[in-house]
């Protein structure tokens, strides 16, 4: 087995022992690359019958049209069911108040629209698709990571885990992240996504966008984003990650087709996650969100 | 190109983090983003060298201590081949963390202080390499600038390892590297420090080290899942997919099912949809079987020719993990693969004693604790000993009032 066949036969074993130990799992899809391929395992781990649970995304309002519509047609093609959170609506209802001034964003709020959909759709099992080589508190994830009552991960506490045997017993109220493609790489992910001809949102690729300087960053022109003195220019970008728009920087590049994405990634200095301002906040800015639930 | 994985192990303030760390920024692995924020944090704690721990003490408290709790996965490679390295944890109190960490491993950087030579967790982290059959070890005495680049320190400490090995029977390769890891001497170019050090470098050993195949004669998978399509094409089918443990499936195979003994052939296989004559060790299989046999989630579908016994009564070495102690009469979960069964203690023969490198006599197993116990099952156990077969010779043990993984197993 090479390298991809590995990581897949790792993750669909995953994804089959989900639907073999918990009651009512679902998939967390962001309309990302990640959150693409484990739709494509869970299609694979089912054959030839259909996905035995519902997706549930959580709709920050600040997302980019083109992962919008890819969604609507991955769910058509794949023949799931969709629950979409909507962070507006929280912030309609008073849950959340929306954060205010040039770095405001929607990345932290959309903790709060999860934990309430979980609860509110009785999920005992969430699974999405984070990798360990993203980020430095990702990298100490177990693969079947247990959230309290609250939605808390307690990373001085987290359980052993043995071989490949997962435990996912818990206590009502209780629920699991589960993350089948920990062990990928971002390469890997390309890789992956060139020999099974996936389908990825266009703002991957290289194209023309308007975008303005902020800390060094190519930050995309957009009504989300508040900027005022900041010069915007046309510039040829893409996104090596697709977050809420307010919190996604572009980077340079003219690659328009996988074979070009991925020979940029393997010449690439910075790392995937260097281009996410949510993360740059503070020193254990991921960890800090996940303490409360962050996905 | 397979991927080594490796664990790495030893006491605290070893320098595991610091190796890894030194390990990656050699191989290029670290990006501009994450050596500038090394740079800028070395700074600001006053440093005048770059502390690499910081490429994988990830949580907050872990830099406020400078110490290493969880385990973290750093991933990296060379154009000799791909890895997969844990950092682990060094006190006693994470050894939990250790132990996820080495579970999959088929190398071991088993780190020591050569100011210090073998302390107890060294003693600890070496017995569990060895609980979990991780035979290649390399030895790598860190921090040698700090005496000097001294030979025969080097050498006393080999020493004390080959007597702590010399103790048991165990299948080991055993490697030594002195080397400093916060300056670079002998991870990826041989030390000018050290001309008496004639072996490899930390990188070119493990991008050199063969791995053995583990070859199982016995042909056997556990069901995962069952998948009953119920459209009008596929109105009868009844796939028993999971992953094959070991040996090899093929179209048209006798195979029978354990607990309950039902016999039947294999009528086809597939994967993903797709339609296969064999199917082997490690891959995902559907079976579609000739008769309208039972099996259902945890049940073993098997080639009849097998070689494995059932029993309700097993012993096995035990590294406990949690707070409240194991105790006879306590009844657990056993989790083999993915089956379940209740067990109950029925007696705890033996602990180690870490000071002595024996195991005693014992009533009970303390957190951290290995020992062996005897245990009675609910249901009868499909098994073979850990040292003949690693898939079905371990299982998990979970507290039912905690549901926490509370300890692992090794059948004897």
């Amino acid at each position: 087995m090479n390298t991809l066949e590995q990581l897949e036969e790792e993750a669909i074993y995953i994804i089959r022992e989900v639907v073999g130990q918990f009651n009512n799992p679902a998939l967390l899809f962001s309309g990302g690359k990640d959150s693409i391929i484990l739709l494509h395992l869970c299609k694979k781990a089912f054959l030839p019958g259909r996905i035995p649970f519902p997706l549930l995304h959580v709709d920050t309002g600040h997302n980019f049209p083109e992962t919008i519509k890819l969604r609507d047609e991955l769910v058509e093609k794949y023949q799931v069911k969709l629950h979409v959170g909507s962070v507006q609506e929280s912030i309609d209802q008073g849950k959340v108040i929306e954060e205010k001034g040039k770095y405001a964003s929607r990345n932290t709020l959309q903790t709060v629209t999860l934990l309430e959909s979980i609860e509110e759709l009785k999920f005992d099992a969430c699974m999405g698709g984070a990798r360990r080589d993203e980020e430095k508190a990702r990298a100490k994830e177990r693969i079947f990571s247990v959230r309290d009552d609250f939605g808390q991960w307690n990373e001085k506490l987290q359980r052993p885990e043995l071989f490949d045997m997962l435990n996912g017993q818990i206590h009502s109220g209780e629920n699991v992240r589960v993350f089948p493609i920990s062990n990928w790489t971002e390469l890997d992910v390309w890789e992956y996504i060139r020999k099974e001809n996936l389908e990825i949102p266009s703002i991957y690729f290289s194209h023309k966008r308007a975008v303005f300087v902020r800390d060094g960053q190519l930050m995309p022109s957009s009504d989300f984003i508040f900027n005022e003195k900041e010069e915007t220019f046309i510039e040829s970008v893409r996104f090596r990650t697709v977050g809420d728009m307010s919190c996604t920087a572009a980077v340079p590049s003219e690659a328009i087709d996988l074979d070009t994405v991925i020979d940029e990634i393997r010449d690439s200095a910075i790392s995937e996650r260097g281009a996410r301002m949510d993360d740059k906040r503070s020193e254990g800015a991921m960890e800090e969100r996940k303490k409360v639930g962050y996905f | 190109m397979k991927t080594l994985r490796i664990t790495t192990a030893g006491s605290v303030d070893d320098g595991k983090s610091t190796l890894i760390g030194r390990l990656l920024y050699e191989t290029n692995s670290l990006k501009t983003d994450q050596l500038e924020h090394i740079e800028t944090k070395s700074r600001s704690l006053g440093y005048d060298y770059l502390d690499f721990s910081l490429a994988t003490d990830g949580l907050l408290t872990e830099r406020e201590q400078g110490i290493t709790i969880d385990v973290s996965n750093l991933y990296f490679s060379t154009p000799k081949r791909r890895f997969i390295i844990a950092d682990a944890p060094g006190h006693v109190e994470y050894t939990r963390n250790m132990v996820t960490g080495a579970s999959n491993a088929e190398v071991a950087i088993i780190l020591l202080d050569a100011r210090k030579g073998v302390m107890e967790q060294t003693k600890r982290h070496l017995y569990i390499t060895q609980l979990l059959g991780i035979k290649h070890l390399i030895f790598t005495v860190n921090k040698m600038d700090l005496i000097e680049y001294d030979h025969d320190e080097f050498l006393k400490i080999k020493t004390q390892i080959d007597k702590l090995l010399g103790e048991y029977t165990w299948e080991t390769q055993s490697f030594f590297i002195p080397v400093a890891a916060l300056k670079g001497d002998n991870i990826i170019s041989k030390s000018e420090n050290m001309p008496w050090y004639k072996g490899e470098t930390l990188l070119s050993l493990i991008e050199s080290i063969e791995i053995e195949q583990d070859i199982q004669e016995n042909t056997l998978l556990q069901v995962q899942h069952v998948i009953r399509p119920k459209t009008e094409i596929h109105h009868d089918y009844r796939g028993f997919v999971g992953k094959v443990k070991s040996g090899m499936f093929s179209k048209g195979d006798e195979v029978e099912v354990f607990p309950s003994g039902s016999k039947s052939k294999i009528k086809a296989i597939e994967k993903y949809g797709e339609e296969k004559t064999n199917i082997g060790t490690g891959e995902n299989a559907t079976l579609l079987l000739e008769d309208e046999i039972d099996a259902s989630r945890g049940n073993t579908i098997l080639k009849s020719n097998h070689s494995l016994q059932s029993s309700n009564q097993i012993n096995a070495k035990i590294c406990w993990m949690q707070s409240n102690a194991l105790n006879p009469n306590n009844k657990y979960w056993l989790q083999h693969g993915v089956q379940k069964s209740m067990v109950k203690t029925k007696e705890i023969n033996t602990k180690m004693n870490w000071q002595k490198w024996i195991s005693e006599s014992t009533e009970s197993l303390q957190m951290n604790d290995i020992g062996e116990v005897s245990f009675q099952l609910a249901q009868p156990l499909l098994f073979a000993p850990f040292h003949l077969n690693k898939k079905l010779g371990a299982f998990i043990l979970i507290d039912p009032n905690t549901n926490n993984t509370a300890g692992v197993g090794f059948i004897q």
